[in-house]
C-alpha cells in the first residue's frame, strides 16, 4: 500500500519537520504577540519582508547568520510600527495588521525591482546545509527527520522551548500572559502594559520574519513573489489550534506540515492522476479552516486578545 | 502615555490631520522616487499625469476605480458591522465564474434580460461564498478573518482547476482561460464612443443603494448597532446573527459585481489574473472613505488614479509600479491614525 | 482631631488638585494618615475620592500639590515609586489574571523582568505565613479564575502585603461582600493597623466608615468638606456631610400584592464561563410588589436576568407569564411580553455608546410602529420620541442628536430608564439600577421603580448592596450557587441572617463553604 510506505519512510517525516520549521518560527512568533494582548495581522507580509531580506543579505555577500539576523531585524522594525499603531494608539489591529501586510509586501516587491529590474529568474543563493547531528541522526526514522536537519530547523526548535520557558517560568513571561489577560493587573504592579505589548510584537514579529527567511535560506534557496502563499494566515490558525500554547503549537506546526508532506507525495501516486492537482493544494488551506472549526469553541483564549489598554480609563 | 477623547474637535484637527497623513504618505513616496534614481517631482507629477492627464487616462481610471468601487463597498458594509470580510477577492472570482457560465450560452435570453439575471446570479454565488465562513462564526465562534483570508487561496485553487479543466476555452491555444462571453451578455458602453462601460454606472448605483440601506432602513440602523456594540444590539433585541447574515449576503454580493463587472465589461473572459488584489485594495479603499459608502466611490477612483498613474510613471521613469502599493499601504496606515488623533489627544504622563 | 496625638505621620498630601478639562475632580485636597490608623474617606459617586486615590498611586499626575510619604517626597505619575515607598492598592475592580494562580498574581511584577525563574517556593511559604498572620486564607495554587469575589479581595490584599505595603488604600472594598465576609475583612484590617500598617478605607457606606475607622474625610465634589473623629459623629451628620444636604431617601409605603406575572418553576440553565447558571428556582414576581435579589455577585444572577430578559432560555423547568408569551423566548419576546429591561452594565449592554440619544432611545423598539414601517426608519418621529424621554425622565442633555457617550452616567441610566419605563411594562427587571450613581440619580431611579410598582407593575431588582435591597423590596431572595432561598418577607430578617444565607448556608443540598 502506497499510504504506508510513505508514512514509513524517513524522506518523508524529514520532509514534514522541514515543511513545519518555517511555521515554528512564526506561530511562535504570533503566539506571543497574542499571549500579550495584540492579534498580529502583519505576519503574511512580515514573513515576505524576512523570506527577502534574508535572502538578498547572502546574495550581496553576506553570511548566512547575517541573513537571518537581517530578517529578523526587517520583521522587528515592522513590529515595532504595528506595535505604535495598535498599542500606545489603540488602533484597529485588523486594520492596521492587514496594512502592515500590505506595506511590507510592497516594500519587498519594490527593493526586489529595485535591486533586480531586468531579471525574470530570480538568483540562487549557497542556502543553510543540513547538519546531521552525530549519533541522534542514526536512530531509525526519527533520526532523519530530526536529526538531520539544517542549523535553522534546530533553532526553530531551540525557539519553542525558549518560548515556553520565558512564557511559564520568568517574571517576564508572567507580565506578559497577565498583559494578554488582564492588562489592568500589569498597571497596578507599576509595569508599562505599552512596553510590554511593544515588546511582544517588535520580538514576535522578528520570529515571523525569521520564519520567512527559512523559504529562501533553507529551503528554497531562492525569492519569488507569492511564495509565502497564505502561511502567515496558517500560523494565525495554528496558535488557535494549539490553545495560545507554544508545546501544542509546536505539535499542531507538525501535523500540518505532516498532511503538507503527505499531500505532496500523494499527487505521486496513482490517486495524484485521478485527482486535479489543485485540490491537493488546497489541503493546507482547508486543514487550517478545520483546525479553526476544531478548536474554537474549546481554547482558552486570552481575555484581552484584541483589546486596547489605555492607561487610567476604566 | 495617554490618550483622552475630545468632545468637539477645532478644524484644524479635523482637517489638518488627514492633509498631514497624505502630505506623510507624499513624503515617503518621494523618498521612494529618490530612492529609485529618479526625481521625485517628475515621479509624482508624471502620476498624476497618467491617471487624469488626458480624458484616456481618466477613462482608464474610472474603468480601473469599478470594481474597486464594488470591493471597497463590499468591504464598507461588512466592516460597519464589525464583520471582518478579508475575503473579497474570493467573492469577486466567485462572482465572475458565474458569469462565464451563464454568459458563454448557457442561457440564450435578449440583453436586457440576460444580464440582470447573470448579475443577480454573480451576487448570489459571491454572498455563498461569504456565508460559509460568516456561518462558522455565527454557528461555531470561528473568527471570520482567516477563514476568510484563506477562503482567497481555496477559490484561486478553484478557479486554476476550472480554468484548466472543465472550463478550459478549447479554443485558446492551451492558455488557461475560459471561453468568451457572448455579445448578449457583455456589458454596453456607459457613452458611445467613450471606452468606459455600464459597470462604472452600476457601481454608482450601487453606492448610493448602500447609502441608502445605511442611512434609512432598519437593516441598516442594526448592522450599525451591530458594529458599534454587539452586547447591547443583542440585549436591545436585534436579531444579530440573521444581521450579520444579511450584512454578508449583502457584502459577498457586492464582491461579486466586481467580478462581474470585470468578466462582462471589460475582459469579456475569466483568467487567473482577472484581479490584481482588488480585493485587498477594497480594504484600502473602504477605511480612506471612512466607511462611507458615497466617499467609497470618491477613494476608489483615487486608489485607481495611483495605480493607473503609477503604470505609465513606471514605464517613463523606471520606479518600479510597486511603489503604488506602498503609497496606499502608507496612505491606509497614516490615515486611520490621523482619523484616531482627531478624536483623542494625546497627554504626556 | 486625632491628627495630633503624635502617633508618626506615614502619609501626607499636600494642596492636590487635578482637572479634567473643566471639571475639577480634586480641588486643593490635603490631609495626613498616622501610623496605626484606619482614616475613613467617605464620598458620594462622582465626589473624587478614586481619583485621589490614582493620584496617590501613581496612575494620575495632580495639577498641583504634591504627596510625602514617609517623610520624602513622592515622585508624581510613578506607580513603581508608590509600590516601592510601601503603598499597596486594593482596586475595586479587581486587578487580577484570571489565567494565571494566585501566587503567580502575587509575584507579578515583585521581581525584575529579567531574571531567570519566579522563586516560586519562597513565595509560597511567605504567602503562607501573610495568610495566616493576617488571616486570609486562599489556596496560592488555585487559578484565580476559580476564586469567588471574596477570596480574589484577599489576594489583592495579600499582593499588597507580599510587597511590604504599610500603607493600605482600598477602594469600596465591601461593595461585593457579604456581611460576615465584610466582618472577616474587618478583623484583617484590625490585625493590619495592630501591626503598624495604616489603612484608608474608601467607602459611601456610613454604617462600615462608623464601624472600622478612628477618622473620617468627607469629599464633596472635589473637596475635603470635613474632618472628624469617629466617635464624635454619626452617620446621619456624615451623611448631611457627604451630600450637603438633608437626603430622604423614597421609601415604598406597604400594599397589597397582586397575582404572580412571572413564575419560574424548577428552572435550570446552563454554566456560562464562569457564571454559573440556575439550579432548580422557583420564583414568583408579583403585581405591585419589588422582588429583591440579594446575593454576593456571580452567583447565578446574571443567568436570573438573562433568562427573564430573554438572552437565555431554561434548560428544564418552566418560565410561565401572564398573559402567555407563545414566541420563541430572546429579547425580543420578553419586550413583547411587557417586560422592561435595566442591564447590569449600562455601557457594556445598556447603551451603544457612539449612537445618539435618539437612537439609544429607539434601540429596543425601532422595529415596530411609528419609528419604523416595511423596513424604512422615520426619524422625525424617532427623535419627537427621544425628545419626549428627555423631557419625562429629566436626562440632561445637549439635544436627541448628541451622542450618548458624552453624557453622564446617571443621565444615560436616566435614558435607559424612561426607554424601558416608557411603554408602561408589567414586569421590570432592574440589574444593579444604581451602580455607579450619585446620589440624587440613585433617589431618581429609586422613585421611579417604587411609582411602576404603585402602578402595579411586578419588579424584580437585583443588586450586591444589601441595604439597598433592604430598604426597597417588599420580599427579598438570597441567590448562592445559581439556587435561590425562600421569600423572605421585608424586615422579617437582619442583615446578618441574610449574609448567613449569601454565604451559602441553608440551602437544602447546597454544598458550601465552611
Amino acid at each position: 500500500m502506497d499510504l504506508l510506505d510513505i508514512l514509513l519512510s524517513a524522506s518523508f517525516w524529514a520532509a514534514a519537520v522541514r515543511i513545519a520549521s518555517p511555521l515554528i518560527f512564526a506561530t511562535m512568533g504570533e503566539l506571543i504577540c497574542e499571549r500579550a494582548g495584540v492579534l498580529n495581522l502583519g505576519i503574511e507580509g512580515i514573513m515576505v519582508i524576512g523570506a527577502f531580506c534574508g535572502w538578498m543579505t547572502v546574495y550581496l555577500g553576506f553570511g548566512l547568520w547575517f541573513g537571518v539576523a537581517a530578517a529578523l531585524a526587517a520583521g522587528m522594525v515592522f513590529g515595532l510600527l504595528h506595535g505604535v499603531l495598535t498599542v500606545p494608539f489603540g488602533l484597529s489591529q485588523h486594520v492596521v495588521g492587514l496594512g502592515v501586510t500590505l506595506l511590507a509586501t510592497s516594500v519587498t516587491y519594490f527593493a526586489y525591482r529595485l535591486s533586480l529590474p531586468e531579471v525574470t529568474i530570480p538568483p540562487r543563493i549557497e542556502p543553510f546545509q543540513p547538519y546531521a547531528i552525530p549519533v541522534l541522526s542514526d536512530i531509525p526514522l526519527l533520526g532523519a527527520a530530526l536529526f538531520a536537519q539544517t542549523p535553522l530547523t534546530y533553532l526553530a526548535f531551540a525557539t519553542v522551548l525558549v518560548v515556553s520557558v520565558v512564557l511559564y517560568r520568568t517574571p517576564l513571561g508572567l507580565a506578559l500572559r497577565a498583559a494578554g489577560e488582564n492588562p489592568a493587573s500589569v498597571a497596578a504592579q507599576g509595569l508599562s502594559v505599552t512596553a510590554i505589548r511593544m515588546g511582544a510584537v517588535i520580538v514576535g514579529s522578528g520570529l515571523m520574519a525569521v520564519g520567512g527567511a527559512f523559504l529562501t535560506m533553507s529551503a528554497f534557496s531562492s525569492f519569488f513573489f507569492e511564495m509565502i502563499n497564505g502561511r502567515g494566515w496558517i500560523c494565525i490558525a495554528l496558535v488557535v489550534f494549539g490553545a495560545w500554547k507554544p508545546g501544542k503549537a509546536l505539535l499542531g506546526a507538525l501535523l500540518f506540515a505532516a498532511f503538507d508532506a503527505l499531500q505532496i507525495r500523494l499527487q505521486q501516486t496513482p490517486l495524484g492522476a485521478l485527482v486535479p492537482y489543485q485540490i491537493f493544494l488546497m489541503v493546507p488551506y482547508v486543514l487550517s479552516i478545520l483546525a479553526l472549526v476544531l478548536m474554537s469553541r474549546r481554547a482558552e483564549i486570552p481575555a484581552a486578545l484584541m483589546v486596547p489598554f489605555n492607561k487610567g480609563e476604566r | 502615555m495617554r490618550l483622552e477623547p475630545i468632545a468637539n474637535p477645532t478644524a484644524l484637527r479635523l482637517f489638518g490631520l488627514p492633509a498631514a497623513a497624505l502630505a506623510l504618505t507624499v513624503l515617503i513616496a518621494s523618498l521612494l522616487a529618490l530612492m529609485a534614481g529618479a526625481n521625485p517631482f517628475d515621479t509624482l507629477g508624471l502620476i498624476v499625469k497618467g491617471a487624469a492627464g488626458s480624458k484616456f487616462a481618466l477613462l482608464e481610471t474610472l474603468n480601473r476605480a469599478t470594481p474597486l468601487i464594488f470591493t471597497g463597498l463590499a468591504v464598507a458594509v461588512a466592516f460597519r458591522a464589525r464583520l471582518w470580510n478579508i475575503g473579497a477577492e474570493a467573492q469577486l472570482y466567485a462572482g465572475a465564474v458565474v458569469t462565464v457560465l451563464l454568459g458563454t450560452g448557457a442561457l440564450t435570453l435578449p440583453s436586457p434580460v440576460l444580464i440582470p439575471v447573470i448579475a443577480l446570479a454573480a451576487m448570489l454565488a459571491g454572498a455563498l461564498v461569504l456565508l460559509g465562513p460568516v456561518l462558522l462564526k455565527t454557528r461555531a465562534g470561528v473568527d471570520e478573518v482567516v477563514t476568510t483570508l484563506l477562503f482567497n487561496f481555496i477559490m484561486l485553487l478553484f478557479i486554476s482547476y476550472l480554468l484548466e479543466g472543465p472550463m478550459k476555452d478549447p479554443m485558446g491555444m492551451g492558455w488557461p482561460k475560459s471561453a468568451s462571453l457572448e455579445k448578449a451578455a457583455r456589458l454596453p458602453r456607459l457613452v458611445e464612443g467613450l471606452r468606459l462601460h455600464w459597470g462604472f454606472g452600476l457601481a454608482l448605483i450601487a453606492a448610493a443603494v448602500v447609502w441608502v440601506i445605511q442611512g434609512r432602513t432598519t437593516l441598516g440602523f442594526e448592522i450599525r448597532a451591530v458594529g458599534l456594540n454587539i452586547d447591547a444590539a443583542r440585549f436591545a433585541g436585534i436579531p444579530v446573527n440573521r444581521v450579520l447574515v444579511k450584512t454578508a449576503l449583502l457584502s459577498g454580493g457586492l464582491a461579486a459585481l466586481a467580478g462581474f463587472s470585470e468578466v462582462a465589461g471589460l475582459k469579456g473572459n475569466l483568467t487567473l489574473d482577472l484581479s490584481p488584489g482588488y480585493g485587498y485594495t477594497g480594504i484600502i479603499v473602504a477605511m480612506l472613505a471612512l466607511l462611507n459608502p458615497l466617499g467609497v466611490v470618491v477613494s476608489a477612483i483615487f486608489v485607481a488614479g495611483v495605480f493607473v498613474g503609477a503604470d505609465s510613471m513606471s514605464r517613463a521613469a523606471g520606479v518600479p509600479t510597486y511603489i503604488a502599493d506602498i503609497l496606499l499601504a502608507t496612505a491606509l496606515l497614516t490615515m486611520v491614525l490621523a482619523i484616531r488623533l482627531t478624536r483623542v489627544r494625546i497627554r504626556w504622563g | 482631631m486625632g491628627a495630633d496625638d503624635g502617633a508618626e505621620v506615614v502619609l501626607r498630601l499636600d494642596r492636590i488638585t487635578k482637572r479634567f478639562g473643566a471639571l475639577t475632580a480634586n480641588d486643593t485636597v490635603s490631609f495626613a494618615l498616622h501610623r496605626g490608623e484606619v482614616v475613613g474617606l467617605l464620598g458620594e459617586n462622582g465626589a473624587g475620592k478614586t481619583t485621589l486615590m490614582n493620584i496617590l498611586f501613581g496612575h494620575y499626575t495632580a495639577d498641583e500639590g504634591s504627596v510625602e510619604v514617609f517623610g520624602k517626597p513622592l515622585p508624581p505619575g510613578n506607580p513603581r515609586a508608590a509600590l516601592g515607598a510601601g503603598i499597596g492598592m486594593v482596586h475595586q475592580h479587581f486587578t487580577l489574571a484570571d489565567n494565571l494562580t494566585v501566587l503567580e498574581n502575587i509575584l507579578l511584577g515583585t521581581r525584575s523582568m529579567w531574571r531567570p525563574g519566579l522563586g516560586r517556593r519562597k513565595a509560597r511559604d511567605r504567602v503562607g505565613r501573610l495568610s495566616a498572620d493576617f488571616g486570609l486564607a486562599v489556596h496560592p495554587d488555585a487559578r484565580v479564575g476559580s476564586l469567588s469575589v471574596g477570596e480574589r479581595q484577599r489576594v489583592e490584599i495579600l499582593k499588597a502585603l507580599f510587597r511590604d505595603a504599610r500603607i493600605l488604600i482600598l477602594d469600596e472594598p465591601t461593595a461585593v461582600l457579604t456581611p460576615q465576609e465584610t466582618t472577616a475583612l474587618f478583623d484583617t484590617l484590625r490585625k493590619a493597623v495592630a501591626l503598624g500598617l495604616s489603612v484608608i478605607f474608601i467607602s459611601h457606606k456610613l454604617g462600615e466608615v462608623m464601624t472600622i475607622t478612628r477618622r473620617v474625610l468627607v469629599l464633596r465634589h472635589g473637596r475635603i468638606v470635613g474632618e472628624v473623629a469617629t466617635a464624635d459623629t454619626d452617620r446621619h451628620r456624615l451623611a448631611e456631610m457627604m451630600v450637603g444636604a438633608e437626603v430622604t431617601a423614597p421609601k415604598p409605603t406597604e400594599r397589597q400584592p397582586g397575582a404572580p406575572l412571572l413564575s419560574l418553576r424548577g428552572v435550570c440553565t446552563p454554566d456560562r464561563g464562569n457564571a454559573p447558571g440556575l439550579r432548580g428556582v422557583d420564583l414568583e414576581l408579583r403585581a405591585g410588589q419589588i422582588t429583591g435579589l440579594a446575593g454576593v455577585s456571580g452567583n447565578g444572577q446574571s443567568a436570573l436576568a438573562g433568562l427573564i430578559g430573554g438572552l437565555e432560555r431554561p434548560e428544564t423547568g418552566t418560565m410561565v407569564l401572564d398573559p402567555a408569551s407563545h414566541e420563541a423566548w430572546s429579547p425580543r419576546a420578553a419586550l413583547g411580553a411587557g417586560i422592561a429591561r435595566i442591564p447590569e452594565d449600562r455601557h457594556k449592554t445598556g447603551v451603544v455608546a457612539d449612537f445618539t440619544l435618539a437612537e439609544n432611545a429607539v434601540l429596543e423598539c425601532y422595529a415596530a410602529a411609528p419609528f419604523s414601517r416595511a423596513g424604512w426608519m422615520n426619524w422625525p418621529e424617532i427623535d419627537r420620541f427621544a425628545a419626549r424621554i428627555i423631557d419625562t425622565y429629566d436626562v440632561r442633555c445637549p439635544g436627541p442628536r448628541t451622542r450618548i457617550r458624552l453624557l453622564s452616567g446617571g443621565n444615560m441610566q436616566k435614558l435607559i430608564l424612561g426607554r424601558a419605563l416608557d411603554p408602561g411594562p408589567r414586569v421590570i427587571l432592574a440589574n444593579q439600577p444604581v451602580r455607579g450613581l450619585d446620589i440624587g440619580a440613585v433617589t431618581f431611579v429609586h422613585a421611579q421603580l417604587i411609582a411602576a410598582r404603585d402602578a402595579g407593575a411586578a419588579v424584580l431588582l437585583i443588586s450586591e448592596d444589601l441595604d439597598e435591597i433592604m430598604a426597597l423590596s417588599d420580599v427579598i431572595h438570597v441567590i448562592y450557587e445559581g439556587r435561590l432561598s425562600p421569600g423572605f418577607a421585608r424586615a422579617s430578617k437582619t442583615p446578618a441572617e441574610l449574609g448567613v444565607w449569601m454565604a451559602g448556608h441553608g440551602f437544602a443540598g447546597a454544598e458550601h463553604a465552611a
